[in-house]
C-alpha cells in the first residue's frame, strides 16, 4: 500500500520556498504569471505551485493576493506539468500549462475546457490562472 | 496492484469535516491523461541546496532547542519496493510548544530562538533518510470548536518521476488526538491511516541521547511513458 497524502497545511512558506525556486532551468526568458482562485472567486494566498519539464523544475508559493510566477524557457513539448498544493487540498492537484499555439491529443480531447490549460499572451509575458472550482474550473488530472 | 486502486488510499478532495476543502476541491471529474515527458522527468531540485547541517534541526542555531530530542529515519521506496535514491526529502514542523515560526501562526505559545523547524536531506543508495529534531507539540486550529492537531512532522518527497510527488504528515504512536482530527481521518482506510504513524524503534534510539522513530514512505509506481 502506498503512503497516503495529507495537506501541505497553512504554514509551509517558512520551509519550502527558495530564492531560485521560480527559475525553471537556466536561461529562461518567458515570464509565466498567474493567480490561484477558489470557488468563491477569492485568491488563494497559501498555495504552492510546482512546474516541471525535461528542461527543469520550478517552485513558487502564492503571495497574499494569490499570485505566483515562473521564469522559464519554452518547453519542447509545448507544456509544463504542474502540481498544486494548498491548505484545504488533502492531496495535490496535477494539471498542465500549454504555451500559446501548442496543441496535442490531450488538449484536443478536452473540448472547450481545453482553454483552462492554455496560457494567454505572447512573446515573453504569459499569463495563466488556476481555478480550483467554478464555471472555468481548471482541468485537473487523475495521476 | 492496479494503478487506479493504488490512488484510493489518498483522502478525497471533498471532505466537509475539514472546512477549508469546501471552496478548494475541484468539482469536475478528474481527467485521465496520457503521461508525457514533462510528467515523467525527474525534477532537478538543486541538490547543492542541501547543507551539511540541514538534516539536524537541533544544530541550526547558536544553542540547542528546547524539547524532546528525537531521531526520525526511514526509507523511501516506490510501490514495487525499489529504493528512491538521491532524492530530496524536506520536513517542516512546529516547535516543542506547538508553535510554527511562520508569522501567520498566532497560537499563544512561545517561539524558540534555537529552532526553525525546517530540514532537508537526500536519500542514500538504499532510499534511506535520517533527521534529528525535537518532538513537535500539538496545536489548536479553528476548524471546529476546540480543534487540535495531533503532533506531526510535514514531509515533502519526490520520486524519480514528477508525478510520484508526495506531500504528507508523519504522526507519533498513540496520540490521543487521532480520533478527533479530521485531517488524519480523511484517510478512510484505518490500515492506510496507520501508515502515517511512525513506530518507536529501540534500534534507532541512541542511549543517553535521543529516542528513535521509524517512518517509511512508499510512493506510487514509477510510471512509464504511454506510447
Amino acid at each position: 500500500m502506498i503512503t497516503p497524502s495529507q495537506t501541505v497545511g497553512p504554514f509551509f512558506k517558512f520551509a519550502l520556498p527558495y530564492d531560485k525556486g521560480p527559475h525553471v532551468g537556466e536561461g529562461g526568458t518567458v515570464r509565466l504569471s498567474g493567480t490561484v482562485y477558489d470557488g468563491a472567486g477569492e485568491p488563494v494566498p497559501d498555495a504552492l505551485i510546482e512546474v516541471n519539464h525535461p528542461g527543469g523544475y520550478g517552485r513558487c508559493e502564492t503571495d497574499e493576493s494569490g499570485n505566483f510566477h515562473f521564469v522559464t524557457a519554452r518547453p519542447d513539448a509545448g507544456h509544463l506539468s504542474v502540481i498544486v498544493n494548498a491548505r484545504g487540498l488533502l492531496r495535490h492537484l496535477v494539471t498542465r500549462v500549454y504555451f500559446p499555439g501548442a496543441r496535442d491529443e490531450l488538449l484536443e480531447s478536452l473540448g472547450e475546457r481545453a482553454a483552462t490549460l492554455v496560457a494567454a499572451g505572447d512573446g515573453d509575458d504569459l499569463r495563466w490562472d488556476i481555478r480550483l472550482q467554478g464555471d472555468r474550473e481548471t482541468v485537473f488530472f487523475r495521476v | 496492484m492496479d494503478e487506479l486502486d493504488e490512488l484510493g488510499v489518498h483522502p478525497p478532495l471533498d471532505w466537509p469535516d475539514y472546512r477549508s476543502t469546501r471552496l478548494r476541491h475541484p468539482k469536475r471529474p478528474l481527467v485521465q491523461p496520457r503521461l508525457g515527458a514533462a510528467d515523467l522527468a525527474s525534477p532537478y531540485l538543486g541538490h547543492e541546496r542541501v547543507g551539511e547541517l540541514d538534516h539536524d534541526l537541533t544544530r541550526q542555531h547558536a544553542g540547542e532547542p528546547l524539547g524532546e530530542r528525537i531521531i526520525v529515519t526511514g526509507r523511501v521506496t516506490d510501490a514495487d519496493g525499489r529504493p528512491v535514491r538521491n532524492q530530496l526529502v524536506e520536513v517542516w514542523q512546529a516547535n516543542a510548544a506547538g508553535r510554527y515560526v511562520q508569522k501567520e501562526d498566532q497560537h499563544p505559545a512561545p517561539l524558540d530562538p534555537n529552532f526553525t523547524g525546517v530540514g532537508r536531506c537526500l536519500t542514500d543508495d538504499d532510499g534511506a533518510y535520517r533527521f534529528i529534531t525535537i518532538k513537535p507539540g500539538a496545536y489548536p486550529w479553528r476548524n471546529h470548536e476546540n480543534a487540535w492537531r495531533p503532533a506531526h512532522i510535514h514531509f515533502s518527497v519526490f520520486g524519480t518521476a514528477f508525478v510520484q510527488r508526495l506531500v504528507t504528515q508523519m504522526y507519533f504512536p498513540g496520540d490521543p488526538l487521532f480520533e478527533h482530527d479530521p485531517i488524519f481521518n480523511s484517510i478512510r482506510d484505518p490500515k492506510a491511516r496507520d501508515l502515517l504513524v511512525s513506530r518507536f524503534d529501540l534500534d534507532t534510539t541512541v542511549p543517553e541521547w535521543a529516542l528513535g522513530y521509524r517512518f517509511d514512505i512508499v510512493l506510487g509506481r514509477t510510471p512509464m511513458e504511454d506510447s
